[in-house]
């Protein structure tokens, strides 16, 4: 066990100058790690948003909205099916996740069946004898639509952090409908939450000018929409009556730009080839008619059409303030969120606080560094000292393994190597220990430390895994900084075995090489 | 010169001799966890209970807690709690989740930012967790310890035997019993990094059983003739200075982070403080003395290969630099 052979010490002095690389890049300022040349390690320990300050959201899609809105149009759909031939049917609507409607003449079920089969889709059509058919889509082809919306989603929030200019933001999957959203630096998210919360689905319709909003006959192709702007008492300040056909929607945008018009905020778009041309085509056929502009159901604003708009270009003039024209052009160039978006959970931590725990968390980790080494030095003397070198080591292994692995490290991440600090010379009294007791069965020194290292080993490997197994399990469980302590503390148990025990050997057995001791110093 | 010199090799302790005392003490601070847990329950932080909760530093030196609350209490936002925390210019204010989603509480955060304005110099932090979420926070918390206990157990189960397996798995239940004890009579915040603390806690715990259990297992194999309570006795004894000193350099780490590690974590490192003299305890009084009660003998330890190797390395007096 004392016969280490050279490529096991070469082996040994390698892993602590890789960590030792790994580590050094967190002394130095981090514009300075620009000028380290790529082959070095040049990577700095990576703060969670604890650390640093930021905003944490987690955001769910609504992805219920998604559904209903596919069963709605199978609705239309299978309307204008059954027109065409010229089906008779009644209650058609949507039940319990399927479209539903009752046949006039229950014999007409095959050529039914056939016919909605056709719109495609996976549809699971069954006709009942009395003439009662539901309609409803495969699971399979549910999951996928969700799916897609989730995806999708994921896109669109990216587009618009991105517009907005934050710094290294990270957006990912959570689960089936979850996304995680981390901001760095952003201490009052209120705006972002703001941009995320908006659907942002624009669309031109014809106001239907037959009937006032204060009807209580809204013929069935029409809808009465409130205004965006509203009164004091949060009331809509108008309502219009607008046709649920769509004109022109916002995926046909190209472009969208916050400007002014006559000193008042506006926002101006370009439509694509194909919005160009519609939107010329229903302003021809419209003039001195008013269409709106309605943004998730509400009408920012309902001009009347003067002339025919044939280039494709137009300015939405509504009740803006500066920061709502842009926010506005910014959702509208990001385009629409396929469902709407809600936010489960929120943290900000301010630089403030983000700074002092750093503070706080650096000033305790040194001084429980100080106080475990004294404490061994002065209980193990020579053999403390040792053990506390490899303590050091271990260290900077973890700071090597936290930069080199770009691992989190979190607030309660702190307080898992201040706890490994001291769990750590664990390994080491259990191995003096075990010296010492093996010393006191008249053993000379060589032979002592040689079982003590050898005996002691299976006990620290089992007493390890146990606990490096609850650290797995808080890593899978856990969320954000709680993950971070995890990681600190499994990078900790891995790291310390490996210096407790693989140090101290090549330590203490040059020690006894060199002196040749009749008696052990413990 | 080094202190350990004065540390006998082998103390010689009856610590199995008082076992009915140890356990009893044990059982008994169990059901007391159990009943703190009941009458009193947890102070379930935002994490765990939903809600919102903002850390703000005042513009005053000393936060005007009274003024915060006739400030908040004119918003009707249902049940706040306001406390200093940490530095007396510092104020944790706790506001339940309000009605009408995610907009109803960005506009609760905003309409508190607005009443404070004129008193707060900075938001420290700002959190909202959705009832939904803490829900499944606790109920992954709940899992996770669980499954944690479980693994440890069958860990032991395999590189021992069972009763070793279930006399650790108690004296796990023990420790993690104590300490939501600890948080029920402590009313310390029970949020997130308990979870972590009280998982810790099982970790450093089953670690300790883990070392003893190990010389227990050591000695059986090697004095076949003795009789079990001198056996756990010499096994706990021999493991006795290792035990307290890894319990003293843990503590002192812990006890440097609880003092200047921030209030932030102070109620996790609590935890794992009370938690790591429990789960010393119950390694020494709980976990060895239940094997006894579980019925292990030497004549049920297998003989292991090791002990065989070892007795013939011994016989041959290998051992060279």
């Amino acid at each position: 066990m004392l016969q280490i052979p050279r490529w096991q010490t070469a082996l040994i002095v390698l892993v602590l100058l890789i960590g030792v690389a790994f580590a050094s890049p967190n002394l130095i300022s981090r514009q300075a790690t620009d000028n380290i040349p790529d082959w070095l390690p040049n990577q700095q320990i990576n703060l969670g948003l604890d650390l640093q300050g930021g905003s944490y959201l987690l955001l769910e899609v609504q992805t219920e909205a998604v559904i209903e809105e596919q069963l709605d149009n199978l609705v239309d759909e299978i309307r204008v099916q059954l027109r065409g031939e010229r089906i008779g049917y009644r209650n058609l609507g949507v039940e319990d996740g399927a479209a539903t409607f009752t046949l006039r003449d229950p014999t007409q079920a095959a050529t039914v069946e056939e016919l909605i089969s056709d719109i495609g889709g996976q549809l699971q059509v069954s006709v009942g004898e009395d003439g009662k058919a539901s309609v409803r889509y495969a699971d399979t082809a549910v999951q996928e639509r969700i799916s897609n919306a989730v995806q999708q989603s994921i896109e669109i929030i990216r587009r618009r952090i991105d517009e907005t200019g934050v710094r290294e933001p990270t957006i990912q999957r959570q689960g089936e409908r979850r996304v995680v959203v981390q901001l760095p630096g952003i201490d009052n998210p209120e705006r972002m939450k703001e941009i995320l919360g908006k659907t942002a689905r624009l669309t031109f319709r014809l106001v239907d000018e037959d009937v006032s909003p204060q009807s209580s006959r809204i013929p069935p192709g029409s809808e009465v929409l409130p205004s965006d702007d509203e009164t004091p008492e949060g009331t809509p300040q108008r309502r219009h009556v607008v046709r649920k056909r769509v004109m022109v929607s916002g995926e046909n945008l190209t472009d969208a730009q916050p400007t002014f018009q006559q000193g008042q905020p506006v926002v101006s778009f370009s439509f694509d080839t194909v919005g160009a041309k519609r939107f010329a085509d229903v302003t021809k056929n419209n003039v001195n008619h008013a269409f709106a502009i309605v943004l998730d159901g509400k009408v920012i604003s309902a001009p009347v059409i003067r002339e025919p708009i044939l280039g494709g270009n137009g300015v939405i003039s509504g009740n803006f303030t500066v920061q709502g024209a842009n926010d506005l052009a910014l959702l509208l160039r990001a385009g629409a969120l396929p469902a709407p978006l809600k936010i489960l959970e929120e943290r900000t931590v301010g630089p403030g606080l983000g700074a002092d725990s750093v503070r706080a968390g650096e000033f305790a980790s040194v001084l429980a560094l100080v106080a475990v080494i004294v404490f061994m030095a002065v209980a193990y003397g020579l053999f403390g000292i040792l053990a506390d070198v490899a303590l050091v080591a271990n260290l900077i292994l973890i700071m090597g393994a936290l930069s080199g692995l770009q691992a989190t490290l979190t607030l309660p991440g702190i307080a898992g190597i201040v706890l490994t600090l001291g769990m750590a010379v664990d390994a080491n009294v259990l191995i003096f220990e075990r010296i010492r007791e093996e010393a006191g069965n008249f053993r000379g020194p060589v032979s002592a430390v040689d079982a003590g290292y050898r005996r002691a080993l299976t006990t620290i490997f089992d007493a390890n895994i146990t606990t490096l197994i609850a650290a797995v399990l808080l890593f899978y469980f856990g969320s954000g900084p709680v993950k971070g302590f995890a990681v600190t503390l499994a990078i900790g148990l891995v790291t310390s075995m490996f210096t407790a025990i693989m140090v101290t050997r090549l330590l203490v057995a040059g020690w006894l090489r060199r002196r040749r001791p009749q008696a052990l110093p413990i | 010169m080094a202190l350990i010199k004065r540390v006998p090799i082998k103390p010689e302790f009856n610590i199995v001799g008082l076992r009915r005392l140890t356990i009893g003490f044990s059982i008994a601070l169990a059901l007391l966890s159990v009943v703190l847990f009941a009458v009193q329950g947890l102070n379930f932080g935002v994490d765990f209970r939903g809600g919102i909760l903002m850390e703000v530093r005042t513009k005053a030196e000393t936060a005007d807690i009274a003024d915060f609350r006739d400030r908040l209490n004119d918003l009707n936002l249902g049940d706040v709690t306001i406390q200093r925390f940490g530095e007396p210019d510092t104020v944790l204010i706790n506001i339940q989740e309000q009605e009408g989603g995610t907009e109803a509480q960005a506009a609760a955060i905003e309409r508190v930012k607005a009443t404070l304005d004129e008193v707060v110099e900075s938001y420290r932090r700002t959190e909202f967790v959705g009832p939904k979420v803490g829900e499944e926070l606790k109920q992954a918390g709940i899992l996770a310890t669980a499954l944690a206990l479980a693994a440890m157990a069958v860990y032991i189960w395999f590189r021992f035997e069972w009763q070793f397996a279930v006399a650790g798995l108690l004296a796990l239940i023990h420790d993690v019993l104590a300490t939501i004890g600890f948080f029920a009579l402590t009313q310390l915040e029970f949020n997130l990094g308990t979870v972590a603390a009280v998982l810790t806690i099982a970790g450093y715990s089953i670690n300790d059983t883990v070392v003893i259990f190990d010389r227990v297992r050591e000695t059986m194999r090697r004095y076949k003739r003795k009789a079990m309570p001198e056996l756990l006795n010499m096994a706990v004894n021999s493991t006795l200075t290792r035990t307290v000193l890894t319990s003293g350099t843990t503590l002192i780490a812990l006890i440097a982070l609880a003092i200047f590690g921030g209030a932030v974590i102070r109620s996790f490192t609590w935890g794992l403080i009370w938690g790591v003299m429990i789960g010393t305890f119950s390694s020494v009084g709980l976990a060895v003395p239940l094997l006894m009660f579980l019925g292990v003998k030497p004549s049920t330890m297998s003989t292991g290969e090791e002990s065989e190797k070892e007795a013939a390395e011994r016989a041959a007096g290998k051992a060279s630099v």
